[in-house]
Formats: structure tokens, sequence, C-alpha cells
């Protein structure tokens, strides 16, 4: 059964908070159950030598460890190790892809076809990357419910797309994206795709075999995981026609002094000392996610996103972004006459902490004519009470703001 | 909640709701821009100066109730001042709103003095007087609080 009670208990957070805390921005980051935060506690305490290079007993635990948890990732989104390269994060994943493939094999005039609701991470590395390369930034479109409009695909997915860029799950309107669909066209046309997951991993089952992408990136602290450490999956076969992208130790084979060559992948992408620690705590993430079970945390979130859809609705003032049938539990809304960032504060003066802003996402706030949203995202360890406690709280701040109290 | 009412003051709250010179201007001598990325907040603002005196000052824009009472306030208190009064009224309030001090008599702007004990805030309470001292200085660029 699944028991938030007892889900909530693994999170040593609750404790530390004030009794009334509710936490309604997974999105942006997640809290840590204690099960991650005891293995990177672990590590640095008990073995806590580097990878890959120590000829004794600590150092090879310690590669078990680092190794152990890309065989747990591997294994968690269905891909091979040696596909899986660890990152800082998404951001760093993206640029990797931007950096070490694209820059070498666009050229003028090609086109990389982004969405309209990309996250800033996945818009930023392409622009730069364009303004060197000389190919072209295209955007498939958003319609008012926030789904992509892919009703003329003729027009997007072309012999010039060399590289399609999507995110799986909107981090504003909450939309999952068709991305085998997507894939599927822009294979057709024989262009790569990477795709963003920052937001779906963590929630739902990704499976990059049947996905068929080529890229895909994620962060561990979007997962319940550490900070500073994320993940690039790329098919093996176009890992291993890559140049690295940053050099370094770790990364290579043989060294002279005006020559190298490059270790196996993933490693070839892996130079210097890795992030360790939050490599293990990712792991440790992905077994308690395992733990518990993927598919019950998916229910549990969508009958959260349900009824907070529902409750939310009942407040006349408040407006919501993004109405897409297939969704995950995030929902960005305003409130009439109060400003995000006024809401925010007042929330948490209630022990709600909501994200307010653009979400690093600023064409989306222009298109929607607005210049910030208020953000609620649950994860597993949010109950209907505290939907309520939003609900209430919002209810108060237009009163408040609004002078009738 | 004490450091919340602090914050959100009824005389804030009233100009959030009806903020005062909040208007275009056409006979503008200067103009500037402000934008607080973090917030979204966006102001433009006018200056009608003549012989170093504050004839008239008017703004426009959207953002948050901290940012615009804030504006609305900063004009009904600035109408009329010469630029050198201004500045010095600019420097004290950018004093109170960072350590909470208040020099002198600062009138109507009191009512911001809670503003320190939110340092995210404390971009959103002073883009108006940014934007506004470019203003004074000729500087259209955009103002950034960021
Ligand atoms: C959809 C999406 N992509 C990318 C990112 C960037 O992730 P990170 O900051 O961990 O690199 C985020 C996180 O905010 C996100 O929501």
């Amino acid at each position: 059964m699944f028991n938030v009670k007892n889900i909530r208990n693994d999170f040593p957070i609750f404790s530390n908070q004030a009794d009334d805390f509710v936490y309604l921005d997974s999105s942006a980051t997640t809290l840590k159950p204690k099960r991650v935060i005891d293995a990177v506690t672990n590590y640095y305490t008990n073995y806590s030598a580097n990878v890959h290079r120590s000829i004794y007993k600590m150092g090879e635990e310690a590669t078990a460890a680092y190794e152990g948890s890309r065989k747990k990732v591997a294994d968690f989104i269905k891909a091979e190790s040696n596909s899986i390269i660890f990152t800082k994060g998404t951001t760093e994943s993206i640029n990797l892809v931007a950096y070490a493939w694209a820059r070498k094999n666009l050229k003028e005039g090609d086109e990389i076809l982004l969405t309209e609701m990309e996250h800033h991470s996945n818009l930023i590395p392409w622009q730069l990357c364009a303004k060197e390369t000389g190919a072209v930034l295209k955007h498939i479109p958003f319609n008012d419910d926030g789904t992509l409009d892919l009703s003329e695909p003729e027009k997007w997915f072309t012999k010039k797309t060399k590289l399609v860029a999507v995110i799986h799950q909107s981090n504003v309107f909450g939309t999952i994206n068709p991305v085998k669909e997507i894939i599927k066209m822009a294979h057709d046309v024989g262009a790569l795709v990477l795709v963003d997951a920052a937001q779906s991993v963590p929630h739902q089952k990704v499976d990059v075999q049947d996905m068929n992408c080529d890229f895909l990136a994620f962060s561990g602290h979007k997962m319940l995981g550490p900070t500073g450490v994320g993940v690039l999956y790329g098919r093996p076969e176009i890992l291993e026609t890559m140049d690295p992208f940053l050099g370094g130790g770790e990364m290579i084979r043989t060294v002279s002094f005006t020559e190298s060559t490059w270790n196996d992948i993933p490693w070839k992408f892996e130079a210097g000392t890795p992030n360790v620690a939050q490599a293990i705590g990712l792991g440790a993430a992905i077994d308690y996610i395992n733990s518990i079970g993927l598919e019950q945390i998916h229910r549990h979130e969508q009958e959260l996103l349900n009824y907070a859809l529902t409750k939310m609705q009942e407040i006349p003032e408040l407006t919501i972004y993004g109405a897409a049938l297939v969704r995950g539990a995030v929902i960005s809304f305003n409130v009439e006459n109060v400003h995000p960032h006024d809401l925010s504060q007042l929330l948490d003066n209630d022990g709600i902490a909501i994200r307010a802003g653009h979400h690093c996402a600023q064409p989306i706030m222009k298109k929607l004519g607005v210049s910030a949203t208020g953000r609620s995202s649950f994860y597993l360890y949010n109950s209907k009470e505290d939907i309520d406690r939003l609900c209430e709280s919002i209810v108060k701040t237009v009163n408040f703001m609004g002078g009738s109290h | 909640m004490d450091d919340l009412r602090d914050l959100y003051q009824q005389l804030i709250l009233d100009h959030n709701r009806n903020p005062q010179n909040f208007r275009d201007m056409q006979n503008a001598t200067a103009t500037a821009n402000g934008h607080n990325p973090l917030c979204g907040d966006e102001i433009k603002l006018f200056l009608n100066v003549e012989n170093d005196q504050i004839l008239d000052i008017s703004f426009k824009g959207s953002g948050c109730a901290i940012s615009k009472a804030s504006a609305s306030i900063m004009t009904t208190l600035i109408k009329g001042k010469t630029v050198a009064e201004t500045e010095s009224l600019f420097a004290r309030f950018h004093t109170m709103i960072t350590t909470g001090e208040i020099i002198g008599d600062i009138g109507k702007l009191a009512v911001l003095a809670g503003v320190y004990k939110f340092p995210s805030r404390v971009k959103c309470a002073s883009l108006s007087w940014h934007t506004m001292n470019n203003a004074l200085h000729g500087k259209e660029n955009l103002t950034t609080t960021e």
C-alpha cells in the first residue's frame, strides 16, 4: 500500500522543518531520503578513495560503488552501462551533445529543431551552437492548452533537420510530449533526437530502447538524488564516433607529449575525478525509488494531480496554464491581482513552498503574456492534505491582497 | 507573521491596488527602463526635469506588490523635489531597505523598512529607484537589479 506517512518518515527534512511544512517544489529539486544521505556520508566516512586509479582495496570499493551506480542508472532506463555518462546535471548533459556532437556535425543551413516549451537549458546551448556553426533554430509551437502543435509535421521535419532536441515533460505545463512519435518523424528525415527527460525520468517509466532516442538527459537532484550529478544517455554507436567533450585524466588511453588516444565509452566523456559521492547517492536514490515502485509513485502523483486540478479550479481568481490530457504532476497558475512573488511570499508564511518565477522558460512566459507564474509540483511525499493547505492559503492570500479581510 | 505584516503593510497594499502617477508622459525630458529578471518586474519611468527640479514623474509597467507600491510611493515623494534632494533620499532609502537603518526623515518610505528582512525582495523595492536614478543621469538603458 502506498503510505505517504511512512514515506515522509524516510525523509529527515520533515522532522527538521516545522510540523506544518508543505513542500510543493519538487520540479525545481526534490527532498532527499535518508538512504541517499547515508550513501553519500558512507562513502566519505568509510571508503573515500578516487576511482579507476587506486590499486588498493578502498579504491576498488569506491570504483565498484561508482560503476555499480552506473549499472543502476542503466537498468532504470533500460540501457547498457556503456551508454551512461555521468555529468553534473541535465544542463551539462545537453551541452556535452552540443559541443561534442553538434559542433562537429552541423554546418551552415542545417536545422536544429526545438519546441517553444524548452527549458533554457535546452535552448541556450543550441543558440550558442547555431551561432558558431551557422545552423538554424526552429521551434515547434505550443497550443493554448500547453500541448505541441504537431499538425504540420512536414513544416518542421525536413531534409535539413539534423537534430531534434525536445523536452519530454514540460516543467511549466506538465504536458508529457509524444516523444516516440517525434523521434519517429525525426529519424524518418535522418535527424538525431535528444530528449530532455529532467522532469520525466523521476516520475514515470522511461525506456530508451522503446523510445528509440539517440540522447537522453536528466538530473539526479530531481529524482531524490544529490545535486551535482546528472546523466547523459547516448546511443553507443554514436558515442563511439564522437570526440571527447572535456580533456584530462581518466578519459585517455595513451598520452604522449603531442598526441593521445581515448578511453572507451563512457569514460571517454568523463574527464578528471568524477562526482563519485553524488553518483553513488544517485544509485541509492534509484534503489529507493525501486523499493517504493515507480509505477506506484506515478499513480499516487496522478491522483494528487487530479485532486489538485479540481480543488484549484474551485478558486475563481485562479488561472491554470496548460490543460494537456497526458501530463505530469506540475501545475502552473496565476491568481488575479496577486503577483506570483507576493503569493509565494505569503504562502511561505503558512509553511508552504511553491515556485514563483519564469521557470527558466522566459519565451513561454512571453507567449502566455505573463511575467511569471506560480507553480506547484507533487512527488511521492505529498498528500491531499498538502493540496488542501495550498488552496486554503491561496484563498487567504486573495483576501489579504484584495483587502476584504 | 509579524515580519510579513511589516512587509505587506496596508499602505503598500493600497498603493499596489491603486498606484499613483501610473501613466505615460508626453512631455518627458528623460525616460528609462528597468527590469528585475528574478521577479519579471518591468518598469518604464518618465521624468520631467527643469532647472534641476523634478516637475513631474510617472511610471508604467508590471510587477509584484512591493515593486509597484515602492514605485508609486516614490513618485508621490519626489515630485517637486530638486535632483540633489532626490539623490539624498535615494541614498537613505537604499540604506533603509538593505540594513533597516532609518536616517533622518524619510516620510512614507518608512512603510518599506521591513523589506531588509527579506533579502530576495530588496531588488523589488529598489528597482524603481535605480531606474529613476538612471533616467536622472541620462542612462536610458535597461536597469537590471539582478
Ligand atoms: C525540463 C528541464 N530541463 C532541464 C533542467 C535543468 O536541470 P539542471 O539545472 O539540473 O541542469 C530542468 C531543471 O530545472 C528542467 O526542468
